[in-house]
C-alpha cells in the first residue's frame, strides 16, 4: 500500500517537516525518540535517537564479580530477564566448563518458556493497545499475572528474578509449584483461542496490521534482526533448534514462521501471529518438561564457590523473546569479568525501522514499531 | 564448512599468504590488518562457497594498560552454509582507524557508531559516525580502561561509584 500512495502521490510534494516523536510518549514502549521526516503525512526518514536508558551496564560489570553481573543483566530486558539470566549463565558455564544437573536444565527450560509466554503476552497486548484496542491488553495482562505470581512463589520476586545463577538455580521449586504450573498450562492453552478471537482475527486489527510495514528477508538478515521478527519474514529459524544450547534437543516444538496468511509475507501481522504461536509452542515446552524433569536432585550442587573462568573469550547466542540474545565474555582468569558484551536483539530490530517505515502513513509507525516488540532497556543497556 | 577449510579458501581464492597456517596460528579466530579488512570483508560476504551474510556481534575491546592497544571483534555467521568465523582486527590507541563495513552489513551502522561511541575507534568510510548511546557532547570513551569518570555534567553530581557500598 504504501507503494500504491507514493504513485498517487507521486507529483505533489509538500514541504517536508521534521516530526519528534518521544522520548515521553505511550507508544513508543519506554523512552525511544523518533526523528521522523514527512511529506505531507507520508515518511520519508525516521532516525531513531536512543540512549535515554543508558547506565553502561558493560563497564558495571568490569568492576564486579561474575555472580554480581547477573542483577545487572536481569535489568538489560526487564520483561524476560529469566532468558536474559539463562543465555548469561549458559555462556559462563560454556566458558567454565560446567555440566550442570538435569534437574537443573529442566527448571531453567521451563521458567525460561513461561518467561517467552509471559513476555509475548505483553507485546501482543501492547500492539493491540498501539491500534487502540484496549481490552485485549487487559486480557493479556490477566493471564501474564498468573506466570509472574509463579515467579514470585519461586523466587519471591515478580520482575527482575536473580534466579538462574551459573552453574545452577537460586532455588529448588516449592511444595506445589508444578501442580500450580500445570494448572496454569491447563488454564492458558485454551485462552490463545480467546486473543485470536479478539484481536488476530479483527477486522480493524487486520486492516491496520496486514500489509504494512513489510520486512524483507534479506533486508531482515543484513539488519540482524532475528527471533520472531526474522520469522515473521518466512525464515525458519530458531536458536533453540539451528544452533542448539541448553536441553531443547528432547523436546518437540514447531518453529512458527509468517505465511502472508492476511497480506504478503514479513508484514507486522505475521510478526504478530508468529508470537502467537509462539506462545502454544512455549506452552507445549513447558508441560513436556513438567512431564520429563526429574523431581530429585539438589539444584545448587555444581554452582561453583568462587567463579574464576580461565583465560579465554567466548561468544554465545541463545533465544530469548525478541530474538538473538548474544554475551561476548572475554576472561583474563580473575574474579571479575575483564569485558562483557551484550548483543542485544532489540537493538539491531530498532535499527531497520527506517527501512521498514519508510513510504507509510504516520499512524502506521506505532504499528510498526509495537510489531517489532521491543525493550529500551536492553536497547540503551 | 571448518575453520580449516575456511582459512584455506581465502588463502586461496582471497590473497595468497594472508593468514598463517601452522602450529603457531590461532585456532578459532583469524587476525587480520585493518587495511586488509575494507576488502576481505567484501570478499567474506560475497564469496559463494563462505557467503557469511550475517554480523552476529560486533565488540571492541580496550587490551588494557600495558599495551595500548584496542580491538575490534567480528563474529560472522553464514545463515545458508551455518558455519561462524571470529575476525579480530588490532588498531594502536594513537590511531585508531578500521574500515567500515556498514555498506556490507547493514547492521554493522549502529554497531559502529555504538563502538565508536564507547571506544573512540574511528571507522572509515562510515556515511553518519557519531554518538549512539551518550549525549552528544560527552567528553571521552567509557569502556576504555583508562577512562576517567567525570566529576559532573551540566551541573549535575556524578556520585562516586564506591561510596555507598563500602
Amino acid at each position: 500500500m504504501g507503494v500504491e500512495h507514493d504513485h498517487e502521490l507521486g507529483v505533489i510534494h509538500a514541504e517536508e517537516m521534521v516530526l519528534n516523536v518521544g522520548p515521553q510518549h505511550p507508544s513508543t514502549h519506554g523512552v525511544l525518540r523518533l526523528k521522523v521526516q514527512t511529506d505531507g503525512e507520508i515518511i520519508t526518514k525516521i532516525d531513531p535517537y536512543i540512549g535515554y536508558l543508558h547506565r553502561c551496564f558493560e563497564k558495571h560489570c568490569e568492576n564486579v564479580t561474575y555472580e554480581q553481573c547477573i542483577p545487572y543483566i536481569d535489568r538489560c530486558d526487564y520483561i524476560a530477564s529469566m532468558n536474559n539470566d539463562f543465555g548469561y549463565a549458559v555462556t559462563v558455564e560454556q566458558l567454565m566448563g560446567i555440566e550442570i544437573p538435569e534437574k537443573v536444565e529442566y527448571i531453567r527450560v521451563i521458567v525460561a518458556e513461561l518467561n517467552r509466554i509471559a513476555s509475548h503476552l505483553l507485546a501482543i497486548g501492547t500492539i493491540g493497545l498501539d491500534v487502540g484496542a484496549f481490552t485485549p491488553f487487559l486480557y493479556c495482562f490477566r493471564d501474564r499475572e498468573r506466570i509472574l505470581d509463579l515467579f514470585e512463589m519461586l523466587c519471591g520476586a515478580r520482575l527482575l528474578y536473580n534466579y538462574i545463577w551459573v552453574g545452577g538455580v537460586s532455588h529448588d521449586f516449592p511444595v506445589g509449584w508444578v501442580e500450580k504450573t500445570y494448572e496454569f498450562i491447563d488454564y492458558f492453552e485454551p485462552k490463545i483461542h480467546e486473543y485470536n478471537e479478539l484481536l488476530t482475527y479483527n477486522k480493524i486489527f487486520i486492516e491496520r496490521t496486514a500489509d504494512v510495514g513489510i520486512l524483507p528477508v534479506d533486508v531482515a538478515i543484513s539488519y540482524g534482526v532475528t527471533g520472531p521478527n526474522l520469522r515473521g519474514s518466512g525464515l525458519r529459524w530458531d536458536l533453540r533448534r539451528d544452533d542448539l544450547y541448553s536441553i531443547y534437543d528432547q523436546f518437540e516444538f514447531d518453529i512458527p514462521v509468517g505465511t502472508g496468511a492476511m497480506g504478503s509475507v514479513g508484514d507486522c501481522w505475521d510478526r504478530y501471529y508468529v508470537r502467537v504461536r509462539e506462545m502454544e509452542e512455549s506452552a507445549k515446552i513447558v508441560r513436556q518438561a513438567l512431564d520429563q524433569m526429574p523431581r530429585e536432585g539438589d539444584v545448587h550442587a555444581t554452582i561453583p564457590r568462587k567463579i574464576r573462568p580461565p583465560k579465554g573469550q567466548i561468544y554465545k547466542r541463545t533465544e530469548s523473546p525478541r530474538g538473538d540474545l548474544g554475551f561476548y565474555i572475554i576472561s583474563d582468569g580473575s574474579p571479575i569479568p575483564f569485558r562483557i558484551k551484550l548483543r542485544s536483539p532489540a537493538f539491531t530490530a530498532v535499527s531497520c525501522i527506517n527501512e521498514i517505515a519508510r513510504g507509510w502513513m504516520l499512524s502506521d509507525v506505532m504499528v510498526i514499531l509495537g510489531s517489532l516488540d521491543i525493550v529500551l532497556g536492553e536497547i540503551d543497556r | 564448512m571448518e575453520f580449516n577449510k575456511i582459512i584455506e579458501s581465502i588463502n586461496t581464492d582471497f590473497k595468497e599468504g594472508l593468514l598463517p597456517i601452522g602450529e603457531e596460528a590461532p585456532t578459532d579466530h583469524i587476525q587480520v590488518s585493518p587495511e586488509d579488512w575494507g576488502e576481505l570483508a567484501g570478499f567474506l560476504r560475497e564469496n559463494d562457497s563462505l557467503k557469511f551474510d550475517s554480523l552476529m556481534c560486533l565488540t571492541g575491546i580496550d587490551e588494557g594498560t600495558e599495551e595500548e592497544n584496542l580491538g575490534v571483534i567480528y563474529s560472522l555467521h553464514s545463515m545458508i552454509h551455518r558455519h561462524k568465523l571470529e575476525v579480530r582486527i588490532t588498531v594502536p590507541k594513537s590511531r585508531p582507524v578500521v574500515p567500515s563495513v556498514e555498506q556490507i552489513w547493514r547492521i554493522a551502522d549502529w554497531f559502529e557508531r555504538e563502538i565508536y561511541d564507547m571506544f573512540g575507534i574511528t571507522f572509515e568510510g562510515h556515511r553518519d559516525l557519531r554518538r549512539i548511546l551518550l549525549p552528544e557532547d560527552w567528553e571521552g570513551y567509557p569502556l576504555r580502561k583508562d577512562y576517567i569518570f567525570p566529576e559532573s555534567w551540566h551541573g549535575i553530581e556524578v556520585p562516586k561509584m564506591k561510596e555507598g557500598w563500602e
